[in-house]
């Protein structure tokens, strides 16, 4: 009975300190979500004088035919998908070379984390300028090199302007994919390697054949988290190209933003939130699932 | 004398593991540190040194100059103040409400804990542009407006997710018997709470604290949709908008200046806190 008794109060004290936090995550992730979904079923832009009229379906059919939208949502997936590999390429030689001993480790690791920490709309402008057409230092570096024979549009080019900001997204997020991966690297203990040298294994093989499979779950969740961020990206665009050369690259969180502030289209910009959202969903549900493949896989090897 | 030789032909000579390790290394902060190095420099440089073709790397004294930074002014201090105490409002709130929640799903059994830790993951992995639209509403139905509430508010929210991951791992780990020993001596689970558990606590709120800090200090969109007045902007929007501000003639100069400020704040975290801010990021990803 009293054990009875002392489990229940400390149920009751469980959900009274969990509370507070649930209700604040609530209000600010669940409500606009939801609200999301029951906005996009009126129109409420300019043309009905801001005020919410109900049009059922009207907005999905609307963007059905939108080709803004898809290209947008082109435009996203190429900046997410380019990004991704090539951080988590570039993440992982960081992690490699992290995981290694050598004198000062500890400085370098400490400078591998700034461009992580630095604030994405300020980097923006950084890089715009390292871009800048004139006097950019990216076009002096090429023409000294012997690359270039003139100065060469960056960011007002479709083209090299995603090429431009996917570097500056690499810049930015590589580090978190390292750390990441540096924490698999550092579970791996070292016997294996020893063994598999014993057997003739040479260490590209020992690349292949240990390091990658077992850090495999990390690898995964990186993937997930950089999926989601990528593919929401808004200040690092917004700040380096504002989605141009003529949209060449809008993401869509850029589109979404300005048809609610610019275009003040409530009722479509509820209907992209809920297509990106549902999109998102379905993407992370699946890396989720090879994630929970992936560790099983893992345990079973060990 | 073989004996002397060998070990230092050994020790002169590095083996090509080692030369590729430290070229690895130097390509490594190469890249981490280029860009900000390039800010550093166009900010002290002159105008006219920053529009010289071919570009100077290495300026001469006439053309170095600390006008971009005094050009920033008292106005520049603000926002860094008006960043600093958002950021660090929401982080205690954040800190405040989240550590009692991640005690409660580390060791309160309560009914539904793997629904609401698969929530709180699921949440973390929101796009911001996904909910701006919603509390653009409520901010406006509210009235707060330019008022740094409707920036705390979500600040506290979006770092929740990580805060109860990595509180929770941290609580996980901590011995139980401790507490179960001060259970038997009478404290109830507030109280044990505060006087055994807390105190063991702090070096994980201060990691955690970090972070939280550094993602509100870096947030954008909603400190650019929530908050007009132009006094009230916090450093990542009013660097921006140097940015944006005129068309033909942008202000590379100040920009740089700004830029460098801005982030300096970051880069004495980081150079303080390594150890926690890797620990922290690890612990919120891969435990949860």
């Amino acid at each position: 009975m009293t054990q009875d008794t002392l489990r229940q109060r400390d149920q009751r004290t469980g959900w009274f300190l969990v509370i507070p936090a649930l209700l604040i995550l609530l209000l600010v992730f669940a409500y606009p979500i939801l609200r999301a979904f029951w906005l996009s079923l009126f129109t409420q832009n300019l043309g009905t004088q801001l005020q919410a009229e109900f049009t059922g379906l009207t907005n999905y059919g609307r963007l059905v035919g939108d080709s803004r939208f898809w290209q947008s949502l082109g435009n996203t997936t190429i900046f997410t998908v380019l990004s991704i590999i090539v951080e988590l390429v570039i993440g992982l030689a960081f992690a490699l070379i992290l995981n290694q001993t050598f004198r000062g480790r500890g400085l370098v690791r400490t400078i591998t984390l700034i461009p992580w920490a630095l604030p994405t709309a300020v980097m923006g402008l950084a890089w715009a300028w390292i871009f800048n057409d004139q006097f950019g230092v990216v076009n002096d570096l090429l023409l000294r090199l012997g690359i270039l024979e003139t100065g060469i549009t960056w960011l007002g080019e479709p083209t090299r302007a995603m090429f431009a900001l996917i570097f500056a997204d690499v810049w930015k997020t590589t580090p978190f994919i390292a750390i990441l991966l540096l924490a698999g690297l550092q579970s791996i203990p070292k016997d294996l390697y020893e063994a598999h040298a014993i057997d003739g294994a040479s260490p590209v093989q020992s690349f292949w054949q240990i390091t990658l499979p077992l850090i495999a779950p990390q690898i995964l969740i990186a993937l997930l988290f950089r999926f989601a961020q990528s593919f929401g990206i808004f200040d690092l665009v917004q700040v380096m190209t504002g989605g141009g050369p003529a949209g060449a690259t809008e993401t869509v969180s850029i589109y979404i933003y300005a048809m609610v502030r610019r275009y003040l289209d409530f009722g479509y910009g509820a209907a992209l939130v809920v297509v990106t959202f549902l999109i998102l969903v379905v993407a992370i549900a699946l890396t989720a699932f090879l994630l929970a493949r992936a560790r099983i896989n893992v345990s079973g090897e060990r | 004398m073989l004996k002397v030789q060998s070990p230092t032909t050994t020790k002169t000579l590095i083996s090509p593991g080692r030369l590729l390790l430290w070229v690895g290394v130097i390509l490594m902060v190469g890249f981490c540190l280029a860009p900000v190095l390039w800010q550093l420099l166009t900010s002290f440089k002159t105008n006219a040194a920053i529009s010289t073709i071919p570009t100077i790397y290495w300026p001469n004294w006439n053309q170095l100059t600390a006008a971009h930074y005094i050009g920033l002014g008292g106005e520049f201090l603000r926002y860094m103040g008006n960043s600093f105490f958002v950021s660090f409002i929401s982080t205690c709130l954040c800190l405040v409400v989240g550590a009692p929640a991640a005690y409660s799903l580390a060791r309160l059994k309560i009914p539904g804990e793997n629904i609401i830790l698969g929530l709180i993951l699921i949440v973390s992995l929101f796009p911001y542009v996904l909910l701006f639209l919603g509390l653009l509403e409520i901010v406006k139905a509210v009235g707060i407006g330019n008022n740094y509430i409707a920036l705390i508010v979500p600040y506290t929210a979006i770092n929740l997710p990580l805060t109860i991951l990595v509180l929770r791992s941290f609580f996980q780990q901590l011995p139980k018997d401790l507490e179960d020993s001060a259970k038997m001596d009478g404290y109830n689970t507030v109280a044990m709470l505060q006087h055994i558990v807390l105190p063991m606590t702090i070096p994980a709120l201060v990691t955690t604290g970090i972070l939280t800090f550094i993602f509100a200090w870096n947030e954008f969109i909603f400190a650019l949709t929530f908050i007009t007045r132009p006094e009230m902007e916090t450093i990542p929007v009013a660097v921006a908008k140097i940015g944006g501000a005129s068309v033909f003639e942008i202000p590379y100069g100040p920009i740089a200046a700004a830029t460098v400020l801005g982030t300096i704040p970051l880069v004495i975290l980081v150079l303080l806190f390594q150890r926690r801010i890797v620990q922290g990021i690890t612990a919120g990803a891969v435990k949860g």
